[in-house]
């Protein structure tokens, strides 16, 4: 392979890995921007999305299709009980006690989701098939990165739809904004805190389902992910969905190409080398602009 | 419409208010007066359910009111423009306006809340020339106007309007001044707080004066203006 079609793989690659890390990244963002904290549970959002998606398709032979939509309300409810549960009635309203919280409610998650389907690598059918598809250049695309693109994209039109054109979303911003302004204009503050959970939950389960057919699952293929996905949240600026979307794309491309060029070895050391870096030139993410009114 | 009866609240473990008591009948504006720290703003907040206090009761329209929610409070029509204005900063001024009406997205058409919407364009014409713009990018006068926009939108029967003059140029404070009385013509019940004591007192009805978490005075708006001793504690000496 030449060199120049060498690079095109690697950049379809890391395009394609990068836009997991960006949903990733956004259902941390979402969460953060409700409530100020970070759901370490995202990671296991993402491995029981595609745990789900393993045993709704492959073991009781559901139409992907509709394994992929019920697999997400699956995650999304999970995500919703987190919050109705131990979020809200956590006697500490502080948010590094509820980070914390949230480190042990996923490890209750992962340990649960271990003795359910133990801890082998299971693989997921690709939803369209295997047979590359030859680009002019000589670079090969497997259709799964396709729907992995094409996925990632619907995911952010609706998600700018939802945000900017629907009152529920822009209350949901508002929310983030400005928590009391928003109670006093008859907003339920709890609900939006519900919703955000919902959602993260259905973006991780989302991520996790559209690579599982590329890189098998597992009871824990969220962590790494996950703490990817937080990567890139951070990278982009910590709470802004372009940024989302920029620090996925960013870390995925450093990721495949100082995997394919340097050494495969030092592909994670790469990426987190590029986001301290980032870190100390602009504390705040490529994105990120002073701190946000909190009231 | 509105009979507050022996309320005492705690802000931040020191007693902010001592058993206040205070009547509101429909279509009145009612000024409360008193300095910082006074617990106007508490009282406020204890109507709009965001404080929540150890004694007493606030009825409205009949309902004791004080275990409600503050979204539950808003959809009774209690609406609160609160001190500093609150903006959603980074959302336009349109999208501030929309989540006025939050409340009414369910009960009431499309076509009652536009129009709405067009009236608070008229109220405020500068706000038509920056519906898409971040509300944190208008000036101070622009950004109160908007405040009381957006709870106009939310259609109050009571309007709780905290020092919307604070920090305002004079020319702009009359405008807002003005504004309140075009409001209370077309029937909003208005509780005004208020620092600048003398402008309240000329538009409202009656009004209460707080003084380190009690009451110390009421009576009607002119009886208040001539009262010698809130004069030299509020009024300054100018008349």
């Amino acid at each position: 392979m030449e060199f120049s079609q060498q690079i095109a793989q690697y950049i379809i690659t890391g395009l394609t890995i990068g836009a997991i890390y960006a949903i990733v990244a956004m259902g941390f963002n979402i969460i953060h921007n409700a409530t100020g904290i970070v759901n370490f549970a995202q990671c296991e959002f993402i491995s029981l999305g595609g745990m789900f998606m393993y045993s709704l398709a492959v073991l009781f032979k559901v139409n992907l299709i509709i394994a992929f939509f019920i697999s997400m309300a699956g995650v999304a409810l999970i995500g919703a009980l987190i919050e109705m549960g131990p979020i809200r009635h956590a006697r500490s309203k502080e948010i590094i006690i509820l980070i914390f919280l949230t480190i042990g409610l996923s490890e209750i998650l992962r340990g649960t989701a271990q003795v359910v389907w133990g801890t082998d690598n299971v693989g997921v059918p690709a939803f369209s098939g295997e047979t590359p598809i030859h680009l002019p250049g000589g670079a090969a695309i497997v259709p799964q990165h396709i729907w992995i693109f094409a996925i990632t994209v619907m995911v952010m039109l609706m998600l700018r739809y939802f945000f900017k054109k629907t009152l529920m979303g822009k209350a949901m911003r508002a929310t983030a904004v400005n928590r009391r302004a928003a109670a006093l204009a008859g907003i339920s503050v709890n609900r939006m805190v519900l919703f955000s959970f919902a959602f993260s939950g259905a973006l991780g389960a989302v991520a996790g389902m559209i690579i599982a057919p590329i890189s098998s699952t597992s009871y824990d293929t969220g962590i790494m992910l996950g703490l990817k996905g937080f990567a890139a949240a951070i990278l982009g600026g910590y709470g802004n969905f372009a940024g989302a979307i920029l620090g996925g794309i960013i870390l995925g491309l450093l990721e495949s190409l100082g995997a394919g060029l340097i050494s495969s070895q030092y592909k994670d050391a790469i990426a987190f080398f590029v986001l301290l870096l980032v870190l100390f030139l602009k504390p705040r993410g490529i994105m990120g602009y002073g701190e946000s009114e909190r009231v | 419409m509105l009979v507050i009866d022996g309320i005492s609240a705690y802000y931040g473990g020191v007693r902010a208010l001592d058993k206040i008591s205070l009547v509101q009948e429909e279509g009145e504006i009612l000024a409360l007066i008193g300095g910082n720290g006074a617990g106007k703003t508490t009282l406020l907040n204890l109507i709009s359910g965001i404080v929540k206090p150890t004694h007493g009761t606030i009825m409205f329209k009949g309902e004791d009111i004080v275990s409600f929610s503050p979204e539950k409070i808003v959809e009774l029509g209690i609406i609160q423009v609160p001190e500093g204005r609150h903006l959603f900063g980074p959302l336009t001024v349109q999208e501030n306006l929309e989540i006025g009406a939050y409340r009414r997205r369910r009960r009431q058409n499309k076509k009652k809340i536009s129009d709405d919407f067009e009236h608070i364009l008229q109220l405020f014409p500068v706000l038509g020339k920056r519906l898409k713009q971040r509300a944190e990018t208008l000036s101070g006068g622009e950004q109160q106007m908007l405040a009381i926009g957006r709870g106009l939108m939310g259609r109050p029967l009571l309007l709780l309007l905290d020092e919307p003059s604070l920090g305002l140029a004079p020319l702009v404070m009359q405008e807002i001044i003005s504004i309140i009385g075009r409001l209370r013509q077309e029937g909003t019940t208005i509780l005004l707080v208020e620092q600048n004591a003398r402008a309240a007192l000329k538009i409202a009805d009656r009004g209460y004066v707080l003084e380190a978490g009690k009451m110390r005075l009421q009576g009607s708006a002119t009886d208040l203006l001539e009262n010698v001793e809130l004069k030299k504690a509020y009024l300054g000496n100018r008349s």
